[in-house]
């Protein structure tokens, strides 16, 4: 038996999921959080039966490759739950109606239910079961308060016998079950009405949004930071780094064992980043350098999703992302891409046509560094100073601009406009917050440290095999002629193609002056998606419009690494 | 008692409120923007205005919704006169 879960956008569809299955899901405060299904299983009079998180839809009448995978699903499902947001039900109610035409058995959930009280919305639950003529349950389901009433009531899931209509015929329905169920008291305006005001109008909300990015910038850079020089780097460097020196002279200090666990010692020493072992750069790259910049960034990310600021960034950005061929809510992809472009390229699909995401999903792989790589960057040329990286943010940030520009007259087709939900401000909930940032964090663990361990093992053996030397005298041209690096630099870049925060590692030994080791990682940043990435644009976009996107990723980056370093040589 | 105006969502001013009397558009605009709440007959609340015809933010029921500035300019609105 499968339960599906539906119901419009940002209603808490997804916490209702977690609480059910207790899996954990990634939940936010914005529309289109979800854009695939998540399936679950819970117990339900002794039977397992399955429980699917499905993307929020308005209509079933597909606008978004999201609402697409919400309208196959429901084909399959045995069960509707129908979350409603009990803050909004006129509206809400309208995809209520289509469901109940499809004649599935079905349960409503009105959910955020304690919102409805300092609202001034009153809801007359008897008198609106009479009207569906389906089980209602008020839920809070980030509290669990009547989560299990709701599973209580599934056995008792009802069809209603009513005709297809079309939409003006719905509409009137919806309005005489609102007449005779919702009383609405007027309400004052709260401090967060204001602050929603003030985001959405242009001067004030430029500011906010100045100060809100600078802000999480800041946090990141700074709890970043902070983890590496009081926590982690103690660790490593009083705890771990004995060890290996003593397990280094055990191995005789050199050999090929030796230089598959430990690495080449430099100056006699293990180095962190530069011995290359599996014991050395293996666990300190990413453990060391890369998490704790994941723990920052997905913290200040976790806080401004469930704030419901992202969809107001939306609305500032409007204007600027027309001019890439997009509208303002391709930011929400893109500043997921900033964490990981594998999340990124997935969440084009709250994008309408198809050409948007193309084009989101290829400026994402071309110039959005995932959190890995900034951190890699960070450590790489922060110490140079910080306008060295600032020249590697403008550079790409120039690059997305550009490329968008481009691909917008390049690709047939317009930009839709933008048409967005904005949710209400909420106060983060800290457990909320801690739970999501677990979860991406245990990804990067589980998916990216073996990624580590067996780029490490394979270049160790390349390399013994001598197969390197030869792939950097082919690639000489490009690499030491258009790009001015030395011609080791070619490892790292077929290396990023398997993690860009180890290719970046690669780049340490090779004793690069400050302006190369910026166009470096520019390079990097830009050349060609790491295989994840790969992978999903592969799955999202086809075979074609992949190759198209690898090529002007090719190109984007040639171009624009041999532009950057005839302006750094000036 | 007060004159009623026609005007577009666009042109309205901040915080002004009027009722929805028409959507200028097809078939499909007037779908997604129902499915939102958005149709005639509703009550709206401007919110804002972004620069250089970037999107409008209104208020219909307890939604707020922003939508670009030509599909505002599609909402036909009645007004009082002030």
């Amino acid at each position: 038996m499968r339960i599906l879960l539906m119901g419009n956008p940002n209603v808490g569809k997804s916490v209702l999921f977690s609480r059910l299955t207790g899996l954990g899901v990634i939940a936010s405060n914005y529309p289109g959080t979800t854009v695939s299904y998540t399936r679950g299983s819970m117990q339900l009079n002794g039977t397992t039966v399955e429980v699917v998180d499905v993307p929020g839809s308005y209509t079933l009448d597909p606008t978004s490759e999201a609402e697409n995978v919400a309208l196959q699903m429901l084909e399959t499902g045995d069960i509707i739950v129908n979350v409603v947001d009990a803050t909004n039900l006129e509206r809400n109610l309208y995809l209520t109606v289509q469901l109940l035409e499809r004649k599935i058995p079905m349960v409503v959930a009105l959910n955020m239910w304690d919102d409805t009280t300092h609202q001034g919305i009153t809801i007359d639950m008897d008198r609106l079961r009479m009207r569906l003529k389906v089980p209602v349950v008020p839920t809070v389901a980030v509290t669990g308060e009547g989560v299990k009433q709701l599973v209580e009531l599934l056995h008792t899931a009802a069809i209603t016998d009513i005709p297809v209509r079309n939409q003006d015929e719905r509409w009137i329905t919806i309005g005489s079950i609102i007449n005779e169920v919702q009383r609405l008291v007027h309400h004052h305006h709260t401090w967060r009405n204001r602050l929603a005001d003030a985001s959405v109008q242009p001067v004030t909300g430029g500011i906010l949004a100045m100060a809100i990015l600078c802000g999480s910038f800041f946090l990141v850079r700074f709890l970043g930071e902070s983890l590496i020089d009081y926590l982690v780097n103690p660790v490593f460097n009083t705890l771990w780094a004995p060890i290996l020196e003593k397990f280094s002279s055990f191995l005789g200090g050199a050999g090929l064992l030796h230089n598959l666990l430990i690495g080449k010692l430099i100056d006699g020493q293990v180095d962190f980043v530069q011995s290359f072992g599996l014991l050395s750069s293996g666990l300190y790259v990413p453990f060391g350098m890369v998490l704790p910049y994941i723990i920052s960034f997905y913290l200040a990310l976790g806080i401004l999703e469930d704030s419901g600021y992202l969809p107001r960034l939306a609305i500032l950005m409007d204007t600027v992302m027309h001019h890439l061929g997009l509208h303002g809510y391709a930011i929400i992809p893109t500043l997921l891409g900033l964490g990981c472009n594998v999340p990124g390229v997935l969440a084009t699909r709250i994008l309408e046509s198809r050409r948007e995401r193309f084009i989101a999903a290829t400026l994402i792989s071309i110039a959005i560094p995932c959190a890995a790589l900034q951190a890699m960057i960070l450590g790489i040329l922060g110490k140079h100073g910080i306008q060295y990286v600032a020249i590697v943010y403008g550079t790409l940030f120039a690059a997305w601009l550009i490329t968008g520009f481009i691909l917008r007259h390049m690709v047939k087709g317009f930009a839709p406009e933008l048409l967005i939900e904005i949710p209400p401000y909420r106060l983060p909930i800290w457990q909320a917050v801690l739970r999501k940032l677990r979860m991406r964090v245990s990804g990067f663990l589980i998916e990216a440290v073996p990624i580590i361990m067996v780029t490490v093992l394979v270049i160790n053996i390349v390399h013994y095999l001598g197969i390197l030397d030869n792939i950097a005298r082919l690639t000489s041209p490009v690499v030491t002629g258009l790009w001015g690096l030395p011609k080791e630099a070619a490892t790292a870049i077929i290396v990023g193609f398997m993690r860009k925060d180890m290719a970046v590692g690669l780049l340490m030994p090779l004793a690069l002056s400050v302006e190369q080791a910026t166009v470096a990682c520019v390079v990097l940043a830009m050349f060609f998606p790491c295989v994840a990435t790969f992978a999903v644009l592969f799955k999202e976009l086809g075979f074609r419009d992949t190759v198209k996107a690898t090529g002007i990723m090719f190109l984007a980056a040639s171009t624009i690494g041999g532009i950057l370093r005839l302006i750094l040589s000036l | 008692m007060p004159i009623k105006l026609e005007t577009t969502l666009d042109r309205m001013s901040n915080g002004q409120k009027g009722i929805i009397v028409n959507i200028n558009g097809g078939q499909g605009l007037i779908n997604r923007l129902s499915a939102l709440g958005i149709m005639k007959g509703k009550r709206v609340t401007k919110v804002s205005n972004m620069i250089m015809h970037g999107p409008v933010t209104a208020e219909v029921g307890q939604t707020r919704i922003a939508m670009g500035h030509n599909m505002a300019g599609k909402v036909i609105v009645e007004v009082a006169s002030p």
